[in-house]
């Protein structure tokens, strides 16, 4: 889990050189791309062996510095692609903040104070075992939720929108346990910067 | 001989059911009667003791030579068998064995020995001709022991939907013989997302939803918004000319009212809070709904242009999916407040909370129009949900879908309460099915994409 983490960060760092390179409008020709490891969502269903590392040793240094700049050049759309704001999941039928929730929020909290301008919202998310009317009124309460404990740890309220999808547009359409958990969630999109 | 026009038909019938859901008083009330044409002998016709009247209808008479009055001919005698089956108080002869009977070709000309050969107790015979840009259908209930007729009506009305026809004669035939109230003119609506249009500007791919209409029968399917984005919980006005619905046309889930002759668009809510699930009073004047504008989900009523704003709930713990009772004296919710989402029941005037489920998972509340006093819901059984009823004045349950894991939810009552619309998933994608109020004649609607939350005209 962790070194996935890792490598969407890594794969988001090569991504956000290669934007910060193009923007330089420099004729340089195109370098030579490293090649890309296949991005984190698509998870293989087979395991292969080693965890591949290679590709994303050498830039690790560069990160700091490198993360500012594309945060603030990038756009609403490249951001909430790969979103510095973590998700939050819940139980099923709950809006009970879990202590891997608070996690995600408090580490959502310190990118929030780092970034004074951003206005976020806060979507709420169910699986397709609650019916699709209640689970409005769920929704809600995970969104809500979601926003009370970080208005918790100091973030301003108005920054925090909330709105509610219901079961409506599930991430993973799968009937699994594992659809099911990844449906479930406060999922948040940066709306203004 | 008595002369209708389908569209003075269709506002009279408008008119008479506003009238009659004003005037109604609590809590029994009786379908709306048609005026029975007076020159006519009341004459039911009967089947053999035990069993019902067999009945037979084949292609109307092409009377006039265009093409497509030789296919409204067929539509109008299909169609018209389907309506006369659908609510189960005729035994429909299978259209496929009237083929040794030789066609008539007036409605004078008709082979009565035949159809009794057949064992039809009742045929309904008719003829199609154009005059001018209209179509004249003229239609026949015959006994066939006696020759008699019951029933002789002429319609007139517009070439492009000959389906309504059908469904007009259907209408009358059940108001005539069983003094029922059919439904083969009413509509449905529902969310649909067929278009496949995404959502621009996300991270995920998510597929917009649209509001759709269709006849009873699942014809003639139409959109009605096209906001491209999410729009849900589509309902009915009482007159069937407006439909409430959740849509978040502008980012934020609120109501919005389509005047769908006019094409006209209201906003009541206007956006304050998150606002969603409306359903109109029976009268049409109000409109109830779910909102977290006070910091959690209430139920609160409003008059349909916004104004007269009241709370119905005050309770910490999710309160939604409101119902009104046929009568508008009272409002069934969904809370969680004991624990788990139960159907409860308040006054309007927001008194005398109680509960009426104790199951695991209780939602949509539905409430049967009169005679029946019942209010229909989803129910979770094991890993899925079924639809059921709860008679209130026993408190008796009965279970109308059977379906280990699958979900079947969204239940709405039809507007003689003798059928139900609901979502389910039984064939792998979400679609909308109609039922009968014991769990026969199960029927799917939709097929192109996912289809939910229904809601059935009045």
């Amino acid at each position: 889990m962790r070194t996935r983490w890792r490598m969407a960060l890594l794969v988001a760092l090569l991504v956000a050189a290669a934007l910060g390179a193009g923007a330089c409008r420099k004729k340089t020709p195109p370098v030579a791309r490293p090649v890309m490891p296949p991005p984190a969502a698509t998870t293989t269903p087979a395991r292969p062996p080693a965890p591949p590392e290679p590709v994303g040793e050498s830039p690790v240094v560069a990160e700091p510095a490198m993360a500012e700049d594309t945060m603030a050049s990038r756009t609403l759309d490249e951001l909430n692609r790969d979103s510095p704001l973590r998700p939050v999941f819940f139980a099923y039928d709950s809006a009970e903040i879990s202590p891997e929730a608070q996690q995600a929020l408090n580490a959502n909290a310190e990118v929030l104070k780092k970034y004074q301008s951003w206005v976020v919202t806060i979507e709420g998310h169910c699986d397709e075992r609650g019916t699709a009317e209640y689970n409005l009124a769920l929704g809600e309460r995970r969104a809500v939720a979601a926003r009370a404990y970080l208005v918790s740890l100091g973030i301003p309220a108005e920054r925090l929108k909330v709105i509610s999808y219901g079961k409506e547009f599930p991430f993973d359409p799968g009937q699994t346990e594992e659809a099911y958990a990844k449906n479930r969630r406060g999922h948040f999109v940066i709306t203004s910067k | 001989m008595l002369r209708t026009n389908l569209l003075a038909a269709g506002i009279a019938a408008a008119l008479g059911t506003a009238v009659l859901l004003a005037g109604q008083a609590p809590p029994a009330q009786q379908p709306p009667q048609e005026p029975r044409p007076t020159q006519e002998i009341a004459l039911t016709i009967t089947g053999e003791p035990g069993t019902l009247p067999r009945y037979a209808v084949p292609d109307f008479i092409a009377a006039s030579p265009e093409a497509d009055t030789l296919a409204a001919a067929r539509v109008i005698g299909q169609v018209l068998w389907d309506d006369l089956a659908f609510e189960r108080e005729f035994d429909l002869i299978p259209r496929d064995t009237y083929q040794s009977i030789p066609a008539a070709r007036s409605l004078t000309d008709v082979p009565f020995d035949r159809w009794r050969e057949l064992g039809a107790d009742g045929l309904v015979i008719g003829s199609v001709r154009r005059v001018g840009s209209d179509l004249r259908v003229e239609v026949r209930l015959l006994q066939v022991s006696t020759r008699q007729s019951a029933l002789s009506k002429e319609y007139t009305g517009a070439t492009a939907n000959p389906r309504l026809f059908a469904h007009t004669i259907a209408d009358d035939i059940h108001q005539n013989q069983v003094g029922l109230r059919g439904v083969a003119r009413t509509r449905l609506t529902f969310s649909s997302d067929r278009d496949g249009e995404r959502l621009g500007g996300t991270v995920e791919e998510r597929t917009v939803k649209e509001i759709y209409i269709s006849d009873y029968d699942g014809a003639n399917q139409r959109r009605v918004t096209t906001n491209r984005r999410l729009n849900i919980t589509p309902t009915w006005s009482p007159d069937a000319r407006s439909i409430a619905y959740t849509s978040y046309r502008r980012g934020v889930p609120d109501l919005f009212i389509s005047n769908i002759y006019q094409g006209t668009l209201e906003n009541p809510t206007k956006g304050r809070g998150q606002n969603f699930l409306p359903a109109w009073s029976p009268d049409g004047t109000r409109l109830a709904f779910m909102s977290d504008r006070d910091g959690n989900p209430e139920i609160y009523v409003m008059n349909r242009d916004g104004s007269g704003l009241r709370r119905l709930t005050n309770h910490p713990r999710n309160d939604v999916t409101p119902t009104w009772s046929p009568a508008g004296t009272h409002v069934a919710f969904t809370s969680d407040r004991g624990g788990s989402p139960q159907i409860y029941v308040v006054a309007v005037d927001g008194t005398g909370t109680r509960r009426i489920t104790a199951e695991s998972y209780c939602d949509r509340p539905s409430w049967s129009p009169a005679p029946y006093n019942e209010i229909a819901y989803a129910s979770r059984t094991g890993s899925g949900f079924d639809v059921k009823i709860i008679d209130l004045s026993t408190g008796e349950r009965r279970q109308v879908t059977f379906g280990e894991g699958i979900i079947n939810e969204s239940p709405v009552y039809a507007p003689n309460g003798r059928h139900l619309a609901f979502m389910s998933n039984r064939t792998g994608r979400q679609q909308i099915w109609t039922v009968d109020r014991m769990g026969r004649n199960l029927r799917q609607i939709t097929t192109v994409g996912n289809n939910t939350m229904p809601d059935w005209s009045r």
